[in-house]
Parts: structure tokens; sequence; C-alpha cells
């Protein structure tokens, strides 16, 4: 387990840093612009040259990233430029995640509240109505792209339910329709992995030995099945938790909620360098220290696990 | 009583048979062939079937689209002949079959120049998705020496998020038709080199092909008869659901501005066209055509990716 651990985290840690490496170099290759607020015509040849190398920028590629790693060491993600003129990023930032999580918390509530229900259901009536209905709902949220349901729910339901189009903070049911929306992908997939794992397990010769002793079904069910069919579930959790953090793109920007999904929406639409960098590593750092959490959650569990094999197939 | 026995038997059974190779062979002989069986078991998935002929007629239809007579180009802007002015969010009538757009450009002819951008990118993706992934999935279970260098480039890229990677690389190349192919290209082949390598490595070492190996079959043969069948439904898995993938991814990278120039009609121009309408109720017919066209569309090809995986998975063969 611990070693199992330690080379875990040190993949992790190799992929951070890969990952924080490519991406500053990638954005070294974004056109100047993006570099000056206001005024980018205003300045001539020399005033910009002077402005880039003030900021660091004409140094030799080395230094900048020697720079760049010890303040973010530091904890200096850098200031915007474009967005919020000369305002710490990380201050930006701290206004804006508690919007983001307060949403994606209660949307992965609902969502497993929902979801894992619905998949133990659509397992147990296999090839039934339920299971019929279920598979397709997961088919719909799967393949139609999130963009499309989303303006659809807006659209109508705010409609129907005379529920207000945008996000108020003064109101509680202006609340519902995003966390609801920003839920189903989350039910979706919490109940097709749920249905996949108990059909799995159901298939066992230990339920058949369960079933040949005379447990009654129900007890099979939540005693032997559900523990067995939980604990891969398991992994996905630090993930989607974790990323409550960067909010959902569309939702936020839909109904203007002020959190984190809306700010690399507009951070990309005005080419602030700086903040899109600064978000792009958030996410990645997000979603690997997601998996890695996951991963080692699961070893914890399951004494099974080990680094070079991974389960499944398809 | 011997001679009761001798008088009930047929003695021409004890002749010697002459050898007839046809009939030797017909012993050994199954009629099972693995495309029939496969269509045979895909034929009884009633949905899976109306929605293939669906895709079928749609694709034939979005080639011969722009030669059918009484159609009209998907960028032209339409000038009012009593006014002079552009036939701004004219609604659908008998001239245009799904209205006009905000700057009087007809959104029967901008849907299906749309869907065929969108299916473009799609195919090709997936295309370059099965390429990449089939080489590098087959080196990575059959080559032992390349197995743990791959993991390890495996491990750190599957640990990149992959709308981050879409973002980044979007972000820094022009906006276009080819940025867009390109940037899923580079995060969608992963997959699919993982689902491959882990078939080969579950089917490489199986009896029947050391049993196969052994009795001297050409490798030719083995890859052909004991591996690829088991590959077939991954890969067509894959394949198809590339193409809803790519659709929706992107949609999302013109939601978030970092898509096609609209000049170029697709699928996800004209959902984000659709949606700065939205607010008017009688306008909202231009986010609702390309919904449909494009909820279809995607649907029916991860419904017919996911049936014909299972009817081409040899297991599910009877």
């Amino acid at each position: 387990m611990l070693k199992y651990s330690a080379k875990r985290l040190l993949q992790s840690v190799v992929t951070l840093f890969l990952v924080v490496t490519i991406v500053f170099l990638l954005m070294r290759l974004m056109p100047e612009e993006g570099y000056f607020g206001e005024g980018y015509e205003k300045l001539d040849e020399a005033q910009r040259e002077a402005i880039l190398a003030s900021m660091g920028l004409r140094d030799p590629i080395h230094i900048q990233l020697k720079n760049f790693y010890s303040d973010l060491f530091k904890g200096d993600l850098g200031e915007s430029i474009i967005y919020r003129p000369k305002v710490a990023i990380a201050e930006i930032l701290k206004s804006k995640i508690p919007y983001s999580v307060k949403f994606g918390v209660a949307a992965m509530a609902i969502s497993l509240v929902v979801g894992i229900p619905l998949g133990i259901l659509m397992a147990r009536s296999k090839n039934q109505l339920w299971d019929k209905l279920g598979t397709g709902y997961i088919v719909f949220i799967n393949a139609v792209p999130a963009a499309v349901y989303y303006l659809l729910l807006q659209l109508y339901v705010t409609d129907i339910f005379k529920l207000p189009i945008l996000y108020n903070p003064d109101r509680p049911s202006s609340w519902i329709l995003p966390a609801i929306s920003m839920s189903l992908g989350g039910t979706a997939s919490y109940a097709m992995w749920m249905r996949r794992y108990m059909v799995d397990e159901l298939n066992k010769d230990y339920v058949k030995l369960a079933r040949a002793k005379g447990l009654r079904e129900k007890s099979i069910m939540v005693r032997h099945v559900l523990k067995n069919a939980i604990v891969p579930m398991v992994q996905y959790l630090p993930t989607s938790l974790l990323y409550t953090v960067s909010g959902s793109i569309y939702i936020e920007s839909l109904y203007s909620i002020p959190g984190m999904g809306g700010l690399l929406v507009d951070a990309i639409q005005r080419q602030d360098n700086t903040l899109v960098q600064a978000l792009v590593l958030i996410y990645s750092s997000i979603g690997i220290i997601g998996l890695f959490l996951g991963d080692i959650l699961m070893a914890s569990l399951d004494p099974r696990i080990k680094l070079d094999r991974k389960e499944g197939a398809r | 009583m011997a001679n009761s026995i001798d008088k009930s038997i047929d003695e021409s059974l004890f002749e010697f048979a002459t050898y007839d190779e046809q009939q030797a062979e017909m012993t050994g002989y199954s009629n099972y062939s693995y495309w029939r069986s496969t269509i045979q078991v895909f034929m009884k998935n009633r949905v899976a079937v109306f929605l293939l002929f669906l895709m079928i007629g749609l694709l034939a239809f979005t080639m011969i689209q722009p030669f059918l007579p009484g159609q009209k180009s998907p960028t032209e802007i339409h000038i009012d002949e009593n006014t002079g002015m552009q036939l701004r969010n004219h609604p659908p009538d008998k001239e245009f079959w799904f209205g006009t757009n905000s700057i009087g450009q007809d959104l029967w002819a901008r849907i299906w120049s749309g869907t065929r951008t969108s299916l473009l990118i799609g195919f090709f993706v997936g295309l370059w998705e099965a390429i990449i992934g089939i080489i590098v999935g087959a080196l990575w279970g059959y080559v032992r020496r390349l197995e743990s260098t791959i993991t390890g480039i495996y491990n750190v890229l599957n640990n990149i998020p992959t709308t981050i990677l879409l973002i980044l690389l979007t972000y820094i190349m022009k906006p276009s038709v080819f940025t867009m192919i390109f940037a899923m290209c580079m995060t969608g082949w992963l997959n699919m080199a993982r689902f491959v390598r882990n078939l080969i490595v579950i089917i490489r070492d199986r009896e029947y092909n050391l049993a196969s190996r052994c009795l001297g079959t050409p490798t030719r043969r083995i890859i052909t008869k004991n591996l690829l069948p088991y590959l077939v439904s991954v890969i067509m898995l894959r394949m198809a659901l590339a193409i809803p993938a790519a659709i929706g991814y992107e949609v999302f990278l013109t939601y978030i501005g970092l898509g096609l120039p609209i000049s170029i009609p697709s699928l996800g121009n004209l959902i984000n066209e659709g949606r700065r309408v939205m607010g008017v109720p009688t306008l909202r017919y231009q986010l609702i055509f390309p919904a449909t066209v494009l909820s279809i569309i995607t649907i029916s090809f991860y419904v017919i990716g996911n049936v014909f995986a299972d009817a081409s998975d040899p297991r599910n063969h009877v």
C-alpha cells in the first residue's frame, strides 16, 4: 500500500510538472497583445518592448520558467491584465470560488442521491421498464452535447414553472434550475457505472452461493452485492468533489453565476493570457490530484489493486 | 439362432467405404461466418436498424443537398426586394423552410452545410483515432520491450484533463477546421490505444493462439482470424462514438469562443447563433432546428455504435 502510494504520488508529481511546463511554454506562443491592457495600439514599438521587458518576457526562456516556478511556489499566480487590470489573480479567484463550490456541491449531492439508487433500480429490473427508461436517459445525456439540453431546459423549464431565468443571490428559487441542470450529467454517469458494477457482481458465483444458502434477495442485494459494487464508485468521488471548484462553464455563463466557469470563458474571449494560464493550471492540477486521490482511495479500500494493472477492457 | 442374426444384419454396412475427400470435409464444416453473424445480431435490434437507415439517408441527403434544385447558398445574405433591407429573422415559410437567421441567411441551407462540416470533423477525428490508437495499442500490447515506456507515457498523458488540452490548443492555434481536428486528435487516441492494448494483452496468450502458432499458422492469418474479430467491436465502438464526441466538443469550443470562424457554418456555430436570439419566443426556431438535427445525429451514432459493438463481439454470436 505504501509502495503503491509513493509510486502513484511520484507519477502525479511528474505529470503535474510536465503539464505546468508545457502550459507555460505554449502560452509563450500566444500573440503578445494579450499582455497589454487597453491602448495597445497607442504604444509604439519601443514602449511595447519596454513593457514586455519589465514583465520579464524578454528574458531567455529558461529564466522565465525559473521565475515562474519560484512565483508559483510562493502561491503567486500573477496579475490579470485585461479582465481586471493589475489585480492579483489569486484575489479574483477568491471572490469566484465560493459560488462555484456552492453549486457544484449541490449538483453533486443531487446526482449521488438520484444516480446511485437509479443504477441499483436499473440493475434489479434488468431489461424491464425501469432499465429501459434509465438507459434511454443515459444515452440521451451521453450522446447529446450538454449545451443543447442546458439551453432547452433554461428555455422551457423557466417558462413552465415561472422560475427566474438568471441567477439572483437574493432569490433561492433562481438556484434550483442551475443546480438541477448541473446534476444531470453526474446522475447519468453514476447510474451507468452503478448499474454496470451491480450487474457484474450479480453474475458472480458468490451470489449463486448466497441464493443457494437461502438468503433473502434483499439481504443479498444490500449486504453482498451493493457493498462490492459501491467500492469502484468511490474512485470518481475525489475528482467530482474537486471539480466543484472549477464550476460548470456552461451553467455559470448561461445563468450569469459569477463563478469560476464563467471566468474562464471571459478570460478566453478577452485574451487575458495570464488569467487563462492560471486557470488552465488550476484545472489541470485539479484533474491530476483528483485522479491521484481516487486511486489511493480505491487502493486503500480494495487490497487487490496493483499499480500496473488496470481492470476492465471495456 | 446364429442364422437369424445373420439375416437381420445388412452385410453392406461391413464393406470398406471409398474415401471421399469432400464428405470427410463435411463433418468439420461450419457455415459460421463472422460478418454474417454480426449483421444477424445487429439486425435483431430494431431501433438500431431504424437509426442506421436514418443516418444513411441523412448522410446521402447532406451530400446531394447542394445539388438539388431550389437550394440556397448557406452564406448568401438574402435581401427583401420591396424594402431593400436584409431579410432578418424571417420566420419559416414556403420560401425559407427553416426561416432565416439574424443577418438574413437561409437556415435550411446552413443546417445541412453545418452538418457536413461537423460530420467531416467527426469522421476525420474518428479515423485518426483509429489509426493512431490501433498502431500504438498494438505496439503496446504486442512488443513487450516497449510496454513499460508506453505505459509511463500513457499515465502522464491520461492525467491531463481532455477539455483543458482542447481549450489550450484551440486558444493557441488559429480557429479553423484543421485546428479543430488536430486538437481533438491529440486528445482522442489515448482511449483507443488503451482499449486495443488491453484486448491484445488478453488475447495474445490464449491457448488457441498458442495452438495456432504451434501449428505454424501464418501471422497474417492469426491477426485476421484470431485477433481482429475481437478488436473490431472495440474499434467500431470508439469510431462511432468519436462522431458524437467530436460534435459535442465542437459545440463546447464554439460556446466558449474558440470555435470555427462564423463564415463556416457548423452545428456548433448554429447552436451558438440560436442561443443569442433564444430570449425572443418567436425566434426560438433558430435554436430548435439545429438542436434537433444535432441531437438526432449524435444519438443515432451513439446507439448504432453501441449496438454494433455488441453485435460484433464474437461472444454474442450463437
